[in-house]
């Protein structure tokens, strides 16, 4: 009974968290944010490295042109004003004047050339497939940037955030050996706060960018996120007040209840639309007896995801209804059933080619959760009668086993980047299955028919013709279960509630803290 | 005295470029390379940015090009750069040395003095309720394991008696110097130190009561008693001195780990140490990082193995030393 209350509580808290801690007084400045970051990032220059720590320290230090609120709708950043031509070809931005580098250099048009078609093209490996639309880039002066694509490609107005298109110094960069130059180790961009220093297996300081552009902004004088590299620790530091904000994922999900109730505790889940982080299966679309869509159809409807939502995930995050996540573009929500339902389960096995082979599942190795949540399905196969075996490893051990297709189901998840030409189309495209990346298309699913919706969508004009396309596509893909989709997850920030504006976009905690103000 | 020194140290090389070798296949021989890691990390990446990472860490190159490399670059004392971090190793270590340092260095002489002590009072009392209490408490912290005492730990003394702080070094961002920064880290460092020592404490107690308890049955103490020396000079020197061989061997070991660091008390304690730099390393495949932590390690077990023969001939004389 206890804990229907508090979870209806967590619920509750939820929804109403994110509007009211934007609304509030008089933004205040100065003062100290603490913030915790797991694991510790491996460098801070976000053209280079592309990992979840990296984007959100680096978030700060670095902008881009846009940023996009909940609804995705792009945003005003380092651009103040864009056009997109009606063909869908030309795209033209009008910097910001006025804005300078944290060592006095003028971000100019040059810039934004420079990192877009040299720096990004070379060492960024998302950047490098979209930057494949682009025909060329013009800047007629030092704030006008054009950008001219060969077809129209609808997804390009979504890729200037941080983590995809950082604007890097050309002063700095151009003509070095990017990975290995010197600056790398000091990051500077155009970004509210500098950095300062970082002890390493300790912390990262950064301090506030005097000369920002945002008049007033930012309003906290400076930041320290601190290295804590044990969950329950990272829960004891936010309850003896050592840090304020605790973003997705710092904590085990079984802490954030008893996390939560503490007095002056606000909890969002907001903040991961861009992302749309969506957990699957992958399922071996070579091996036998998994080829059979029928197995697969029966493991689909076998899989209990509700309670891995509520027993695992307390409540947070929702229920997938196939391979779009609900906040990405063009997601679909009437697509075919593949809701639980073992009875079902156990007639499509009947039917099915399956006979009491071993079927292997590769958990994912981020923790206790994913560890309970490999049992729980492990359970509930054996529930409809098919017999599985767990097969540990760790992260390295992971990548290689997915890599090198050595798997029967293998948990996973992964971002969609708020559009299904980024992030969705990789995991379904039938020539992307080359075994060798544990990103592409794991599963070997091929479907020429999807696979040449998927190639038309991505270039289609008009939203109208792009929502029809993907509709079908999604239509189709359900039906053929491919993957075993689970839950679109839930990573709450959690943080103390006079700590105002933490989550302010649809990038959360990655998109810098430039309106966070504290309220002490 | 100085030719068995000079003998064991040439051994010791030898030692040392087998561990090595041996250090370098078994870590190549996990699953998965650094680059995969870092490209897993990033959630996407195409054949080329795995080919570039792969180019820059010199893992494109046949396997026994890069353990010569490697080999060749140890001998002299050169431990490369780590892939990951963009930093030498050698520095890395440094930097991460003295903390190691601090924690293992106190955690040992604690539990050296407090388990000897522990130990010989023990012994002392034998049977008595004295004995019964100090046993029960070795017992106690011998058999819990070393992460539950630490997590327990910091709920007591951090959460609900806000006594001292939890993890880290230091109190990040206070700006101390000086007197101020010693003290503060010394708060710092009672949690860890003393559950890392507990452990070893308890140990020590065990062996040091054992040992004096089998001592005291000889002959020579008995003549000792006969010959009307008291009870305390009987103790100390008579006994104790005999009862101190196992002791020190088991304090070799322990001191030859002191350079490894404390994996789990590092951790929980978020304790910047080598250990802590050694198991990430070992998950993100950091090759460099994990051989230039090993080498440390083996190197300093050796020499510890050495010094504790050395030591064996001035606590007992009755040892001589033979290469």
């Amino acid at each position: 009974m206890l804990n229907t209350t508090k979870l209806t509580a967590a619920v509750l808290a939820l929804a109403l968290a994110g509007p009211l801690a934007a609304q509030d007084g008089e933004p205040k400045s100065g003062g100290t944010l603490n913030v915790v970051i797991q694991p510790e990032p491996p460098s801070l220059m976000i053209g280079l490295v592309q990992n979840g720590p990296t984007q959100m320290v680096g978030g700060d230090i670095y902008e881009s042109l846009l940023r996009y609120d909940f609804d995705l709708k792009p945003e005003g950043q380092l651009a103040e004003s864009w056009e997109i031509s009606e063909d869908g070809k030309t795209y033209t931005f009008k910097l910001r004047e006025g804005v300078v580098f944290h060592d006095g250099e003028p971000f100019t048009s040059a810039d934004v050339e420079f990192s877009m078609d040299k720096f990004l093209r070379e060492s960024h490996s998302r950047m490098r497939t979209y930057m494949e639309h682009v025909e060329s880039i013009e800047t007629p002066d030092q704030y006008t940037v054009v950008f001219n694509l060969k077809q129209p490609f609808g997804p390009f107005i979504g890729i200037f955030e941080p983590g995809t298109a950082p604007m890097i110094p050309k002063h700095i960069y151009e003509g070095t050996d990017f990975a290995n130059n010197e600056a790398n180790n000091t990051p500077i961009g155009t970004g509210p706060f500098k950095f300062d220093k970082w002890e390493k297996g300790s912390f990262i300081h950064l301090v506030k960018n005097e000369d920002y552009y945002m008049e007033g902004k930012p309003y906290v004088d400076e930041v320290y996120y601190h290295v804590i590299p044990d969950a329950a620790s990272r829960a004891v530091a936010y309850e003896t007040g050592k840090v304020d904000v605790l973003p997705g994922g710092s904590v085990e999900n079984f802490d954030v209840a008893r996390i939560q109730a503490m007095d002056n505790t606000c909890i969002t889940d907001k903040g991961w639309e861009y992302f749309g982080p969506l957990s699957w299966m992958w399922v071996n679309n070579d091996n036998k007896p998994l080829d059979d869509v029928k197995v697969r159809k029966a493991i689909m409807h076998g899989v209990d995801r509700q309670f891995a939502k509520d027993a695992l995930w307390n409540g947070l995050g929702k229920v997938s209804t196939g391979p779009l996540s609900s906040s990405t573009r063009f997601y679909d929500g009437e697509t075919p059933d593949i809701s639980y339902d073992p009875e079902k389960a156990k007639a499509l096995l009947e039917e099915s080619s399956y006979d009491g082979e071993t079927i292997r599942i590769l958990g994912l190795p981020y923790g206790e959760t994913w560890q309970r949540w490999a049992e729980a399905v492990k359970q509930n196969l054996s529930e409809i009668g098919i017999t599985t075996e767990i097969v540990p490893s760790d992260v390295a051990g992971w990548n290689q086993k997915v890599a090198d297709r050595d798997y029967d189901l293998a948990f996973t998840y992964l971002y969609q980047y708020g559009d299904p030409a980024l992030g969705v189309s990789r995991t379904y495209m039938g020539d992307n299955a080359a075994p060798g990346s544990p990103w592409n298309n794991v599963a070997n699913y091929q479907n020429a028919e999807t696979d040449k919706l998927f190639a038309e969508a991505a270039l289609m004009a008009s939203p109208e013709e792009r929502k029809a396309a993907y509709k079908e596509i999604q239509d189709q893909i359900v039906e053929d279960v491919p993957n075993i989709w689970l839950l679109e997850l839930g990573f709450p920030t959690i943080y103390r509630c006079d700590v105002k504006n933490p989550v302010n976009t649809a990038f959360g905690v990655n998109d810098g803290f430039r309106d966070v103000w504290l309220d002490k | 005295m100085i030719r068995f020194i000079l003998g064991r140290l040439i051994k010791a090389v030898f030692i040392l470029l087998a561990i090595l070798v041996f250090n370098f296949l078994l870590i190549h021989a996990a699953p998965g390379d650094p680059a995969a890691v870092m490209a897993g990390e990033a959630g996407a990446a195409d054949e080329k940015f795995l080919a570039d990472l792969r180019a820059r860490f010199g893992l494109d190159q046949p396997l026994y090009m890069q353990l010569w490399l490697y080999i060749k670059g140890a001998v002299q004392l050169d431990l490369g750069y780590s892939f990951r971090q963009q930093m030498p190793v050698a520095e890395m270590i440094g930097d991460r040395l003295p903390a190691t340092l601090l924690l293992t260095g106190v955690a040992f002489v604690l539990s050296l003095v407090l388990g000897v002590t522990a130990g010989v009072a023990a012994s002392a009392r034998q049977g008595r309720w004295g004995d019964t209490l100090i046993s029960t408490f070795a017992l106690l912290f011998y058999a819990t394991p070393l992460f539950w005492v630490a997590l327990m730990a910091t709920l007591v003394f951090s959460v609900w008696l806000e006594w001292l702080p939890g993890f880290g070094y230091s109190t990040i961002g206070a700006g101390y110097t000086g007197m101020a920064h010693v003290l503060d880290v010394a708060k710092h460092l009672v949690l860890p130190a003393s559950t890392l020592g507990l452990f070893f404490t308890a140990i020590y107690m065990r062996m040091t009561r054992a040992s004096m308890l089998e001592v005291s049955r000889l002959d020579f103490v008995k003549t000792a008693r006969a010959k009307g020396l008291t009870r305390g000079v009987i103790q100390r020197r008579h006994i104790l001195r005999n009862a101190l061989l196992p002791v020190i061997t088991l304090a070799g070991l322990q001191a030859g780990q002191i350079f490894g660091g404390a994996i789990l008390t590092e951790t929980v304690f978020a304790w910047p140490g080598i250990g802590r730099l050694m198991f990430e390393a070992i998950n993100q495949r950091d090759y460099n990082v994990i051989l230039g932590v090993f080498y440390i390690s083996a190197a300093m077990v050796l020499l510890f193995n050495l010094i504790t023969d050395v030591i064996y001939v001035i606590v007992d004389p009755r040892i001589r030393l033979t290469t």
